[in-house]
């Protein structure tokens, strides 16, 4: 059967791996290509390169690292961050990403979920919503988690996997960083709406936390996280163990 | 050197780097002049298969790997590339394939438990069913990245290993010089550089 994947998420600024607490204060914490092959050689499951550059230079010191990473590096590869177009799909999948995950661009233009899983197939479009409990409803976040779009979450996310998008990312804003635990109750939610792999983030702080994520909701299959792995709070080794220990299916 | 066959289909970049990284020579290429030359030809693809098939037509290496491999050299299909080597696909329509193993591509989709998600996506087990080359550094159990939602079946004589998703899906296939993955091993870490080492390593399979 299926195994529950472990995915390690690097946010790169100026070719250097940094991470947000509550997507501010960010630190730098290590190179990409070396963290790579780190996560790689020790089970991560996937990795996920989030390009928070916004500058035209950024963009291309950011998909020098890709190829880099990719040329090295023998397991899936997300890429997220500034992906507007399908040109820019275009972009990150020549540098040997496999997968690539929309935000703000598929917020402002929807559409661009379809016309990338048209032409790249579904497998190809991954749907990441920043989320965060407004007045008792989830609403989904723009640019990073700053901006309040208004828009309901589960039937944003339930649109974005009716255009096309083969798989959902979901951030809960308010567990982020926080380190007490995924977003339970938010997870189910999106889990309930949608029939497409559905990958948790937001809130990771100890081995327990992934535990209880995939007891608590066994449709979920993929636990993300960033701080905690980079800093070495948990070791992914010992979190697959861990996981295996607790009857949950992952590749040692 | 290893031509990994160009027909305008997916994204060969981790491929190329892969075949690299076991210390070989590979060369994207749609010129038969190069494939015929080669001496292992892959055989990639991701999308549709009545597209795929029609694109390799096009061009004729359709009939120059149908010679090749009644040539013996090694041809290895990965993913949809697997699935073409088989006689038929029911993928949007029915199509014929290259029919180099006995077999045909059907969909998940009613042949799997509801409940799964469709692709099956992500890392499985590979069930191992009989010795073969291709597989010969693999343990049973090792675990490989797959994303399709049709699979080969009424493959018998072909298939060296499976992956359990609701039903035995067929995972590898192996008949003298023609094998195939429906995996990718360039995205499933050290368990699929060394299957891509068993294919390109000298002497194996002639």
């Amino acid at each position: 059967m299926i195994t529950k994947r472990i995915i390690p998420c690097l946010d790169i600024k100026n070719g250097r791996v940094v991470k947000g607490v509550n997507f501010q204060g960010l630190s730098d914490v290590s190179s990409p290509v070396e963290l790579a092959r780190y996560y790689s050689d020790n089970g991560a499951d996937e990795l996920v390169f989030y390009d928070i550059t916004a500058s035209y230079e950024g963009r291309k010191l950011f998909t020098d690292i890709l190829c880099e990473v990719a040329s090295e590096i023998f397991i899936p590869l997300t890429v997220g961050g500034g992906i507007n177009t399908v040109e820019d799909f275009d972009r990150v999948l020549k540098c040997g990403a496999d997968k690539v995950s929309v935000n703000s661009g598929a917020i402002r233009n929807p559409s661009l979920i379809a016309e990338a899983a048209q032409r790249y197939g579904d497998q190809c479009v991954v749907l990441s919503a920043d989320i965060k409990r407004v007045n008792g409803e989830f609403h989904v976040f723009a640019k990073g988690g700053r901006e309040d779009t208004g828009m309901e979450a589960i039937s944003w996310i339930k649109k974005g996997v009716s255009l096309g998008a083969g798989e959902v990312v979901v951030n809960s804003i308010d567990t982020d960083g926080v380190k007490g635990g995924f977003d339970l109750e938010m997870l189910q939610a999106v889990c309930d709406a949608v029939n497409v792999p559905v990958i948790a983030s937001g809130g990771a702080g100890s081995v327990g936390h992934f535990v209880d994520l995939f007891h608590a909701i066994p449709e979920i299959d993929a636990g993300l996280a960033a701080s905690v792995f980079h800093f070495g709070e948990i070791r992914i080794p010992d979190l697959k163990r861990k996981l295996r220990k607790n009857n949950i299916i992952v590749r040692l | 050197m290893i031509a990994i066959i160009d027909y305008g289909v997916g994204n060969l970049f981790s491929l190329c780097s892969s075949i690299r990284k076991i210390g070989m020579e590979a060369v994207v290429t749609a010129d038969p002049a190069v494939i015929e030359g080669a001496d292992r030809v892959i055989l990639p693809g991701v999308g549709a298969f009545g597209d795929a098939i029609r694109k390799l037509r096009a061009t004729g290496l359709d009939q120059l790997l149908q010679k090749l491999a009644a040539e013996g050299k090694p041809i290895m299909g990965i993913c949809l590339g697997m699935q073409m080597l088989f006689e038929k696909s029911y993928e949007y329509g029915e199509h014929e394939g290259l029919g180099l193993l006995k077999g045909n591509v059907v969909a998940m989709e009613g042949r799997i438990p509801a409940g799964l998600k469709i692709p099956h996506i992500g890392w499985n087990a590979l069930h191992i069913r009989r010795d073969s080359k291709l597989l010969r550094y693999i343990k049973n159990e090792d675990c490989v990245y797959f994303v399709h939602s049709y699979y080969a079946t009424d493959c018998e004589e072909s298939v060296i290993a499976t992956a359990e998703y609701g039903a035995e899906l067929t995972a590898a296939v192996e008949q003298g010089n023609v094998m195939g993955c429906q995996f990718h091993p360039e995205k499933s870490g050290e368990v699929g550089l060394n299957i891509l080492r068993a294919f390109c390593e000298e002497g194996s399979f002639v």
